[in-house]
């Protein structure tokens, strides 16, 4: 009987709970509707200017275009107010908005003018049609970096300072927003040029003691000296080839191989090499030269104390739609704060570009998803896991 | 039958797949003698691997079962599960491996540069794959009720969740040698036993099997009735009946059947004297499945349609199997993927000389199966009938344990196919902790439906999932590899109206809401209109959009057709050892 009083107790108490919870956010919620602050006439008018300039920003970002110019240009002109917006480069009309299209012709001269003297100015625009709304126009230049790229017209019923102002105002923002895009395409540049130097850069210190190993072989075991010459050979002719971004996981691990076959013969038994591979992921393609300088490094670290051996691991094994790589090593490891701090690029590694280098090769190419894993800490080894999709739209291994 | 032999056998088989699996032929060596670059995965191992992968309890079990109930027509279905390979060697193999392309929808992504193509492409792969793992659970759930009495829903659960686990626990590691393997144990299975059989036959003076008329029992024979069936006799038949008969309860008496349909309850247990005939199935109204007749007892328009709706799914659906093409990728290029379809066709062409001899085989020895519908188990009871004892048992464990090999490799590909593109393209979100949600998601739908749909004679059931594939990736790849003019509009058209129309009418058709004749006959036999349908579309509306041919495409199709040496590769002067 009590149990059953009780059962039925617990079930009205959670029910009335539940109620009131509900009873409770229905009336936050109201009274946050009511109580919501729209702010002042002047500050919705600040936010709906910083609204829609907001909305022009992404096209411009993108440079100046036909196609971006249009874009921008369909969310400026509300910005003015006025009946008609127009955006050039040096040269022609790239975009017009609103009314009035015949008066696209004249735009040329005024951007002539402005280009001459790099300053702003409002003309009377001469219409035969009488009906027309385009009375005054309203030149603003665009500077880039390099001084003018365009100019910016807007037209109004009459003269009015408040649209010179206005326009010109505009302009200089719109200015900003076109180096914002420069500055965005020369960091692509930048990040351009850092691959291609990476790739031609095998690190002097290696021709140099590799050919130093090998010139020791010479007397005493010449058959030898030549196989690590050949292996020279065939490495640098790898690294040094000119086309392409991308190559074969296989090819990569040859290099990888004759990189091996060098050091080892400079270091001896000290270096113990064990690779494991699955047979299915060599087909994979991968951003060209992005492990040899994670070998190179672990190599680095293995034999930084001299008197132990060092041993390293390659595997590679397949994980359905991605390849995923590991690269190991069992030598002096690495400070993760240390590690941390050079792959967010706030500190020069001590040896070359490597590890951040493939790290951002590898986002670029694959998004952020898929950069550099590493295991390590001091005296613990170091353990670098690279994860590769078998198949991203625009990677291939023989670009035509 | 002896169940100790069987289950060992099976068990053995599980374990291996899974030891090889997990633990895998790794290549483990020291750099001193040792260049990993040149040991990619040679044609004849990769095709061993497409074989093994590809022969699923369909053609293990399924032919054999055709072929007894419904004579030298089923042929169809192995010719067509081979040529499917020719057409794949001729038009797509070598484009598809240059393309880079992984999966099927990597390969829509990659020609027709539009994420919605591709987001269409994975729907299919999906839908087919699920599909085809429909079949390979029933197919495992009877092959165990068949060796040990278990109920039927139990070993497509076993083989689900073998599956399921060795693909989350981190993909097959070695897959190729797993599949390799596999390919390899099931045509021992199936060829060891087979010379046994024939030679008994031979001994048993060798007679023939008779496809023109009913079958006769060779002797005196009791057939247990598991599921209430109707039998259409067209001559009085004296049996022996325990059970219910025409709502009449019988137990153990004599009695004669007159001509017409009699209805026998489950549980029945019908006895034939010797010579008796096979009395035949008739198709149930009231069981919206029986469909699977289509082929028989119909009239010779319909069943001449069925037979080139079934050489059109076959042939061309090979090439649009998610589990297949996945493969290709494994070779380090084109003329190696030719080559290895090249090899393909070699293997399954030798697989396939096998089932229909079981057929005939189980039409002489064991033709009660045809009227207790469960003829796809005549592989597996036909070595404890003709050859019996000791070896018999033995052989019957050896065509189990390659009955479960057909289930295991073939339903890890799909699922992890499966499992892939869901966790790419369809979930919301990547990364590999979704492919490991993604793999029970991907055997949970296909295990759902096999516990609800059932009866569907194997080899049918993945005709369904060719048909489909041929509708709707036939044309993608086809005209994406050989018409520079395909357009993603038209690519989504031609895979919404060929693969949809399909899919739709498959479906319905495994519903049960086909109506009779003619209309059932175009449903469950799509391929000869859904495909034209699916080329037509895709080239008209193609042809419509001109505008949006991807700007890409003279680039693509260059690399899809130039062998890979050809671009983009000077070789330095003097540069070879």
């Amino acid at each position: 009987m009590t149990g059953t009083l009780l059962a039925a107790l617990a079930a009205t108490g959670t029910l009335l709970l539940a109620a009131g919870f509900v009873l409770g956010r229905l009336a936050a919620r109201r009274e946050g509707r009511d109580g919501l602050d729209l702010g002042t006439p002047v500050e919705r008018a600040t936010f709906h200017t910083l609204h829609t300039a907001s909305l022009a920003a992404p096209p411009l970002r993108a440079g100046l275009t036909e196609d971006t110019a249009r874009k921008a240009a369909r969310r400026l002109r509300p910005l003015l107010g006025t009946e008609a917006l127009a955006l050039t480069d040096r040269t022609a009309v790239l975009a017009w908005d609103g009314t009035g299209g015949h008066h696209a012709e004249q735009v040329g001269e005024y951007v002539a003018q402005v280009l001459a003297s790099g300053r702003g100015q409002s003309v009377r625009a001469g219409c035969a049609d009488p009906g027309c709304p385009l009375r005054w126009a309203v030149i603003a230049p665009l500077t880039g970096e390099e001084g003018v790229v365009g100019a910016l017209v807007a037209y109004g019923s009459h003269e009015s300072a408040v649209l010179v102002r206005a326009a010109t105002e505009v302009a200089r923002w719109v200015s900003v927003q076109l180096e914002l895009a420069e500055l965005d395409l020369s960091r692509t540049r930048l990040i351009e040029a850092e691959i291609r130097a990476l790739r031609a850069q095998i690190s002097p210190h290696f021709v140099y003691n590799s050919l130093a190993a090998i010139a020791s072989f010479v007397r005493t075991d010449p058959e030898r000296a030549r196989e690590l010459l050949l292996e020279f050979a065939d490495f640098t002719r790898y690294s040094f080839r000119r086309h392409g971004d991308f190559a074969q996981l296989a090819d990569e691990l040859r290099a990888i191989e004759q990189y091996l076959a060098l050091a080892g013969a400079r270091f001896g038994d000290r270096l113990q090499v064990t690779l494991q591979v699955a047979p299915e992921v060599l087909p994979v393609t991968l951003p060209f030269l992005c492990l040899q300088p994670l070998v190179e490094n672990a190599v680095k670290h293995g034999l930084e104390d001299s008197r132990r051996t060092c041993r390293i691991t390659i595997a590679a094994r397949d994980a359905g739609a991605e390849a995923v790589v590991t690269i190991e090593d069992d030598g002096v490891g690495m400070d993760p704060d240390v590690l941390r701090a050079v792959l967010a690029g706030e500190r020069p590694q001590s040896s070359g570009i490597g590890l951040p280098n493939v790290d951002e090769r590898l986002r670029q190419v694959y998004g952020d998803d898929y950069g550099l894993v590493v295991e390590t800490g001091i005296d613990a080894g170091m353990k670098v896991t690279v994860r590769v999709p078998k198949y991203r739209a625009g990677v291939h291994r023989d670009p035509p | 039958m002896n169940q100790t032999y069987a289950m060992a056998a099976v068990a053995a088989v599980v374990a291996a797949t899974v030891l090889i699996g997990s633990l895998g032929l790794r290549i483990s060596r020291t750099t001193s003698d040792f260049y990993v670059a040149s040991r990619s995965v040679k044609p004849a191992l990769n095709a061993a691997a497409i074989s093994g992968e590809y022969l699923s309890a369909a053609s293990f079990l399924g032919i054999a079962g055709l072929v007894l109930l419904q004579g030298p027509a089923m042929l169809w279905y192995p010719v067509g599960y081979t040529a499917g390979y020719l057409v794949l060697l001729v038009l797509v193999a070598a484009p598809l491996r240059r393309s880079g392309a992984y999966t099927l929808s990597d390969f829509a992504e990659a020609r027709l540069e539009s994420p919605y193509v591709r987001r269409l492409a994975s729907l299919f792969v999906v839908g087919i794959g699920w599909l085809y793992l429909l079949p390979q659970l029933q197919g495992a759930g009877l092959t165990l009720e068949v060796l040990t009495g278990a109920p039927d829903w139990f070993g497509g659960l076993l083989v689900a969740l073998v599956v399921t686990g060795a693909v989350a626990a981190g993909g097959m590691r070695s897959i190729t040698f797993v599949q390799a393997f596999q390919y390899w144990l099931k045509l021992t299975a199936l060829l060891l036993p087979a010379l046994f059989l024939v030679t008994a036959w031979v001994a048993d003076d060798a007679p023939r099997a008779r496809f023109d008329a009913p079958a006769v029992f060779r002797e005196h024979t009791s057939v247990r009735v598991d599921d209430t069936v109707r039998l259409a006799l067209d001559a009085p038949l004296t049996v022996t009946v325990s059970g219910t008969v025409d709502s009449t309860t019988y137990d153990g008496r004599r009695t004669t059947l007159g001509e017409g349909l009699h209805r026998v309850e489950a549980g029945t247990t019908l006895g034939f004297p010797s010579g008796a005939r096979v009395p035949e199935r008739s198709p149930d109204p009231d069981d919206p499945l029986g469909w699977s007749g289509s082929l028989s007892g119909e009239p010779d328009g319909q069943r001449l349609y069925a037979t080139y709706g079934l050489i059109l799914a076959t042939f061309l659906g090979t090439m649009g199997l998610p589990h297949v093409a996945v493969r290709f990728y494994t070779s380090p290029h084109g003329r190696a993927a030719r080559r290895t379809t090249l090899v393909v066709l070699g293997l399954v062409g030798a697989f396939y000389l096998l089932p229909p001899v079981y057929g005939a085989l189980g039409r002489i020895y064991a033709p009660e199966l045809a009227l207790t519908g469960d003829a796809d188990a005549a592989v597996l009871v036909l070595p404890d009938r003709l050859v019996g004892g000791l070896a018999g048992e033995l052989l019957g464990a050896l065509l189990a344990g390659g009955a479960f090999a057909a289930f295991l490799s073939t339903a890890s590909g799909l699922t992890m196919s499966v499992a892939g593109v869901l966790g790419q393209d369809v979930l919301p979100s990547r990364g590999v902790r979704h492919f490991r949600l993604a793999t029970p998601l991907a055997m949970a739908v296909p295990l759902g439906l096999s516990v609800v749909a059932t009866n569907v004679p194997v080899a049918d059931a993945v005709g369904l999932a060719f048909a489909v594939s041929a509708s709707s990736f036939c044309p993608l790849l086809v005209l994406g590899i050989w018409w520079r003019r395909l357009t993603p509009p038209g690519a989504v058209a031609g895979l919404l109206a060929g693969g949809g129309a399909a899919l739709t009418a498959v479906m319905a058709t495994r519903a049960g809401l086909a109506p009779d004749g003619w209309p059932h006959t175009l449903m469950a036999w799509p391929a000869v209109w859904s495909v034209p349908l699916g080329f037509l579309t895709m080239v008209g509306v193609s042809l419509a959009t001109p505008r949006h041919v991807p700007p890409g495409t003279p680039a693509t199709l260059a690399r899809l057709h130039l062998p890979e040496g050809l671009i983009g590769r000077p070789h330095p002067e003097g540069a070879e050892r």
